[in-house]
């Protein structure tokens, strides 16, 4: 019972953490578009304030049960994919609840808070939000497929679903991360992360910058502030995931700083080059060259790395 | 705060059709009481001044300086100042110059739309006296009589430094607990509700837009 009480004071400990990470990582990288446009950009505290200002209006308009349930599915799901993620190898107050079968519930997670945002955005009964989630689902389907085969690819190289054991394999040197022992595995699951991040050019279902913001069009005041918790978290536990399936996992927190804010340079560089994909030609992009990345990963591993 | 509103009953919703009206909610807007504990009422006040979201609503010529204001010349956003497209989500509602006939219906829809603590900024002179087009069919000439206003920017149009200063008083204004706009519209419903009708002859809408 105490290591269970344990447990979860470690594990709140964390989500603090998280979230407070998440949300200054994605204002640091609003400042810094913003410097590159020229400008000084929005203010170090501004993402806390946004949230305590939804917080604080004192009308709410609700649609039904569903669209109430919509952001709690979503921060369900984002919680839930951090809870079983260590964050930390080898530290005991990041562990959070991983056991050993860990990464099959955390690719579950990622997508259930969508399904959630999808019978909110459903329930809203706009018709921006239909058409911006039927796009947004549509293309999570396809980023899915060259993810699914990467973590197939080192579920078979690693011989495990654990993603501790993943992690304690990649130790000793840059050169056992799965970046330079499986690279194929990596890029297929690289370029699906662009597809997750939502950065241009796969962003078009909640279009930024234009008139419909497709599924969060309904939501206010403490909906949208969930909504805006929610995406640190999330975006913190994808980018912990992938750290520590490809990239080695982190010892240390500086050490997880410096490789997360890395990986999401990756996707905000590519974002800031490219412009946006229509859903059918994102959906065609996945099912195409990431697929076959991925498939030829699962090649390699049987080929090279088992024999 | 008093709410006397809700003694006159439901709102009639006179202009939909015997079916649409049962689609519509006809229950009167509450105005909201402030924080009971002063000093969260103080603090939600400077974070609600120092996070607006204007609604990206381009209603007249002022539409064109909300542009420069946001790019890198200007930056709106180092004040916290972003556009957001949609009304459930925004707080500040900028009425950039004149407003016409048509416009104000959608504006009011707009407005009623927004949420919580609202605030309305004016720009420029036709609001306040009618401007340019104080003697046209089209323009209301005060607006102050449709929608609650919280700030004028005079000028025609106001450059996007003046327009900086107006945030700054807005801010002010709502640090201090003075901008109640959302309140007066909903104690005063059937007064804003007749000049709206006076002007507006195609009521075929809701009474409040929830």
């Amino acid at each position: 019972m105490e290591y269970w009480l344990t447990k979860i004071v470690y594990f709140l400990f964390t989500l603090a953490i998280v979230t407070v990470y998440g949300l200054l990582l994605g204002e640091t990288i609003a400042r810094t578009m913003a410097k590159v446009q020229g400008r000084i950009g929005i203010p170090y505290w501004q993402p806390f304030l946004d949230i305590i200002k939804n917080l604080g209006k004192r009308t709410a308009v609700s649609h039904g049960v569903m669209f109430y349930l919509g952001p709690v599915f979503r921060i369900a799901g984002g919680i839930g994919t951090l809870a079983f993620i260590p964050v930390l190898y080898d530290s005991e107050l990041f562990a959070n609840f991983n056991f050993a079968g860990d990464l099959m519930l955390a690719i579950y997670f990622v997508f259930f808070g969508q399904l959630g945002m999808a019978l909110g955005a459903g329930e809203s009964g706009h018709p921006y939000s239909a058409i911006g989630v039927g796009r947004g689902l549509g293309q999570m389907t396809a980023y899915e497929v060259p993810f699914a085969l990467a973590i197939i690819a080192i579920v078979i190289q690693y011989d495990t679903l654990s993603i501790n054991e993943i992690v304690a394999a990649q130790q000793g040197g840059i050169g056992h991360w799965t970046l330079f022992t499986n690279p194929l595995a990596t890029a297929a699951a690289m370029l699906a992360f662009l597809g997750m991040t939502a950065y241009p050019p796969f962003d078009v279902f909640i279009a930024p910058n234009e008139i419909p913001i497709g599924p969060p069009t309904e939501y206010h005041s403490s909906y949208l502030s969930l909504m805006a918790t929610n995406r640190a978290i999330f975006t913190g536990a994808k980018l912990i995931l992938f750290m520590d399936l490809f990239f080695g996992g982190a010892t240390g927190l500086i050490e997880m700083i410096v490789k997360t804010w890395a990986i999401y340079m990756f996707a905000v560089v590519v974002g800031a080059s490219f412009p946006r994909f229509r859903v059918d030609q994102s959906v065609r992009f996945f099912l195409r060259i990431p697929t076959w990345i991925g498939l030829a990963s699962i090649a390699f591993v049987q080929i090279f790395l088992l024999t | 705060m008093e709410t006397k509103d809700m003694s006159l009953g439901p709102l009639a919703n006179a202009g939909l059709s015997a079916e649409e009206r049962e689609l519509f909610a006809d229950a009167r807007p509450v105005p909201y009481e402030p924080y009971p504990v002063a000093v969260v009422e103080k603090f939600v006040n400077w974070v609600r001044a120092n996070s607006l979201w204007l609604l990206a609503f381009g209603t007249g010529c002022g539409a064109v300086e909300l542009n420069p204001l946001m790019t890198a010349r200007y930056d709106a956003y180092r004040f916290g100042f972003q556009p957001r497209p949609t009304p459930r989500q925004a707080s500040v509602f900028m009425i950039g110059g004149y407003a016409s006939v048509k416009t104000l219906k959608r504006i009011i829809r707009s407005y009623e739309q927004m949420q919580g603590p609202k605030f309305v900024i004016c720009l420029g002179i036709c609001p306040v006296n009618g401007g340019m087009y104080w003697d046209s069919y089209n323009t209301v000439n005060q607006f102050d009589l449709y929608i609650p206003v919280d700030l004028y920017i005079t000028g025609c149009m106001p450059r996007p430094e003046v327009l900086l200063a107006g945030i700054m008083e807005l801010k002010k204004k709502i640090k201090e607990g003075r901008a109640d706009g959302h309140n007066r519209y909903i104690e005063n419903l059937d007064w804003y509700k007749a000049n709206q009708k006076r002007v507006i002859k195609n009521w075929d809408m809701p009474d409040y837009s929830w």
